[in-house]
């Protein structure tokens, strides 16, 4: 039963190694054997999934705002804004400053090259405290903080595109960006917002954003492989990409007054926190399944799977154990989009159920094929440490 | 029986527990009576070196065992400490506290001392600095520094150590960060998601890097002969504000579940409003537009007419531009009154404790109308005649409090009020 307040989906902005926006990424998606794009070199021994080729002058129109910004705040505020055009809401000015927000952020990119220098000066210091202040005081950029702060996107997505309702910034991997997802959908169905931006992106290209995964040894090294073959190989098991995901979440009524076109509808949204070093985890990752309701029958589900070791087996054990659920680890084709993570598997359920077709197999060897129209989609995002969430989306 | 919904049919949410921790000292009653002697937490930093530093005073929470362990560390003890007063005034289990977790936090970073000692223990002399710290970080057999570096990890240990439910979340709106902690836990009772709500903000991120990082923005005060005088908050002479530390926490309830087991409630959170400002990543808009819509909001949303606040816990930041912004936005939504209505700043003492901010404050504001007496505006000596207010200045004032509006504007556009009342209106 359809009811005024479902949760709509209606607007899709998506970067990716694969390419930007939701049509490119369908039809990448959809070729049997795609192969991922890959960068090998740069941070060997990592393997990254770049970003594409962006103008962000298509979706940030003043230099003055490009240069405020780093490239993670870019990518973000470039992705919310394809989905606001998607959405046909940018550049309204009504829709746009009653629009509210919810954006799913790590940190911005700090100055490698500051970092380096104090780093090397340090090696022939002790007063490293005084060397900080003599060398943040007059290398850092002040704009750069403003790059580095996490509410920032958010705050750019509001300068660059006048999106003023509420602003609100979610920290935390994957699961911030399953809590926005989630506090979104809730503030519709409650009639507490008609439309929402939620999303988030992820620059993996700089060192520390790969260090925050490696201190505890999260990352892949070696040869690449698809995201469910990585158990036993070296490194633990996490590829990461540069990508973002936003979507527009409306109230299926607001969305019909406007004669919208719909992508999906999103269904229960779960989450959970569930104590891994006890082992919880398999237990909570049916728990969620349970509660999510699953539909009869097959199902296809866009699986956020990171490959790290413990939580990606976790996962796939779950899925396989129900023989309805053909699951697509996506990131084997764009890598590991930590905060962007939840709401990019969202938009690709949603582009199947829109699409009325499956995506072939991301991975022949450990997926399988799903013949028919996907009415129901699963969305799943287990952190790689901590932190777990799903989602089904329907056709509208 | 009491009404136990409020002008919109929603369920009345209580506060039914506190918490609070500034440089003031540990928990309320140690920071109400400094606060309401006018007393400053604001001192030298010892911390760190001040060597090339324009500003050396803060409001760090010098006196906690984490204090000089890092930013995560501290503000994870910090939240615990406030999170801890609140829940056992609220008299629940607190190890099984049963509701979810809205915590306001400073985003994470890889703190100098974790650099320094990762990059010097690398062997690899062909290495760049990023080669060599992620050489280090892979070897490493402990999770304790990759935990400062991930984002939710305190959220998720205070969920651990306190017992909240489901998913807790981490969030940063800047300066607003602690009243939209408030906010969340509000709107999730008032949905129905839940019975209660822990809301907590807090902030032990001061470190050299931070106040340089402002420094080069030109945000701090540089008043550092007399520390105690730095923040100055409606004065003509403020100059920026004194960066600091702390943490407020909120036990939130439904009325209907806080009466019906019992609880004293201690006031009550009636309205929540909030507006993103467009024009400038750290500016307000001049015509203070964005605030003004922010405070209408969180007044229409208590369900409360301008006539019927009596004090306002002012964001007060002793920055020329935000007071005059907040001054505009005042008189602009209370007009003449304001002139007479009370406006403190507890920034005046406490300094700017950033993402703990609203929290600490909204609970100063829930003390102000339990106690009946607002706390002043110190170090007042000095009126800036275009912010004609009345600041409370310098003295506590004894007074009948029913309803407060409390501000927190913040960098990238953020602005969230809080409407609380003493008393279900």
């Amino acid at each position: 039963m359809s009811s005024p307040r479902d949760v709509i989906i209606t607007g899709i902005g998506l970067v990716s190694s694969l390419g930007e926006g939701p049509d490119a990424h369908w039809q990448k998606l959809a070729q049997p054997g795609l192969e991922p794009v890959l960068e090998t070199a740069r941070f060997s021994p990592y393997t990254i999934h770049p970003l594409p080729e962006i103008d962000w002058n298509l979706q940030i129109a003043k230099r003055g705002d490009q240069r405020q910004m780093e490239t993670w705040q870019r990518l973000g505020t470039y992705a919310a804004g394809l989905a606001l055009d998607d959405a046909g809401i940018k550049g309204n000015d009504e829709l746009c400053t009653t629009m509210d927000m919810v954006v799913a952020a790590g940190g911005g990119e700090r100055d490698e090259a500051v970092d380096a220098a104090i780093l090397a000066a340090s090696e022939s210091r002790n007063d490293r405290d005084v060397l900080l202040n003599e060398k943040l005081t007059t290398e850092l950029r002040p704009t750069l903080f403003l790059a580095q702060l996490s509410n920032l996107l958010a705050g750019n997505i509001s300068i660059v595109h006048k999106v003023t309702g509420s602003s609100r910034t979610f920290m935390g991997e994957e699961g911030a960006g399953v809590a926005a997802v989630e506090t979104a959908a809730a503030r519709i169905r409650s009639g507490q917002s008609t439309h929402i931006l939620v999303g988030g992106a992820f620059q993996t290209e700089h060192s520390d954003m790969l260090l925050g995964y490696e201190l505890a040894g999260y990352l892949h090294r070696g040869p690449w492989k698809p995201v469910w073959q990585r158990q036993g190989g070296e490194g633990g098991g996490v590829v990461t990409g540069s990508g973002g995901a936003f979507l527009v979440l409306e109230q299926r009524e607001h969305a019909i007054s406007r004669g919208r076109k719909i992508y999906a509808e999103l269904g229960p949204v779960v989450s959970g926190r569930s104590r891994r070093q006890r082992g919880e985890l398999d237990m909570a990752i049916a728990a969620l399944l349970k509660q999510a309701v699953l539909p009869n029958g097959k199902l296809l589900a866009l699986s956020g799977a990171s490959g790290a070791h413990a939580a990606t087996s976790a996962e796939k054990a779950a899925l396989d154990a129900n023989p309805a659920i053909s699951a697509r680890g996506f990131s084997t084709l764009t890598g590991h989009m930590k905060e962007a993570q939840f709401p990019f598997a969202v938009a690709l359920a949603a582009l199947a159920v829109h699409r009325r077709a499956a995506y072939p197999v991301f991975d022949a060897a450990a997926e399988k094929p799903f013949e028919g129209v996907p009415a129901t989609v699963l969305a799943t995002a287990v952190g790689y440490h901590q932190f777990e969430g799903m989602a089904l989306v329907n056709t509208a | 029986m009491a009404n136990l919904n409020d002008h919109k049919g929603r369920p009345i949410v209580a506060v039914t527990g506190i918490g609070v921790v500034t440089s003031l000292g540990v928990g309320k009653t140690d920071n109400w009576a400094a606060l309401t002697s006018g007393k400053s937490g604001i001192h030298p930093i010892t911390r760190f070196p001040i060597d090339q530093l324009n500003t050396r005073i803060s409001g760090m929470v010098d006196f906690l065992p984490s204090s000089s362990q890092g930013a995560s560390p501290l503000t994870y003890e910090l939240a615990e400490l406030a999170g801890l007063e609140a829940v056992a005034e609220a008299g629940l289990d607190s190890s099984d506290f049963g509701g979810p977790l809205f915590l306001a936090s400073p985003p994470v970073e890889l703190d100098w001392a974790e650099r320094f000692s990762l990059y010097n223990s690398g062997k690899d002399k062909d290495d760049t600095a990023a080669e060599k710290l992620l050489r280090v970080a892979r070897s490493l057999k402990e999770l304790d520094i990759f935990e400062t570096t991930q984002f939710g990890s305190i959220a998720d240990r205070l969920a651990e150590r306190l017992g909240t439910r489901g998913l807790p979340i981490t969030l940063s709106t800047a300066c607003a960060s602690g009243a939209t902690a408030i906010q969340l836990g509000v709107e999730a009772i008032r949905r129905g998601e839940c019975e209660r709500a822990l809301s907590i903000g807090a902030d032990g991120s001061a470190t050299a890097e931070a106040l340089i990082r402002f420094s080069l923005l030109s945000a701090l005060s540089t008043h550092n002969d007399i520390p105690e005088k730095a923040s100055k908050p409606f004065s003509k002479d403020r100059d920026g504000f004194v960066l600091a530390e702390g943490s407020g926490a909120l036990v939130l309830e439904s009325l209907e579940a806080a009466l019906s087991r019992g609880a004293t409630i201690l006031g009550i959170l009636g309205g929540c409003g909030e507006k993103a400002d467009d024009f400038h990543r750290t500016r307000s808009k001049p015509d203070a537009s964005p605030a003004i819509a922010a405070v209408r909001t969180a007044l229409a949303d208590a369900g409360l007419r301008e006539d019927e606040i009596d004090y306002v816990n002012a964001h007060g930041t002793s920055t020329p531009e935000n007071d005059k912004m907040e001054h505009l936005a005042l008189s602009t939504v209370f007009g003449e009154r304001i002139g007479s209505m009370p406006v403190s700043s507890n920034k005046s003492m406490i300094g700017h404790t950033l993402s703990a901010a609203g929290a600490v404050e909204a609970a100063f504001s829930l003390m102000t109308m339990r106690e009946s007496v607002i706390p002043p505006t110190i170090n007042y000596d000095n009126p800036d005649p275009a912010i004609v207010l009345d600041v409370v200045p310098n003295k506590k004032r004894n007074a009948e409090v029913r309803t407060v509006l409390s501000n927190s504007f913040g960098f990238g556009g953020q602005n969230t009020c809080l409407v609380m009342a003493r008393e279900p209106v």
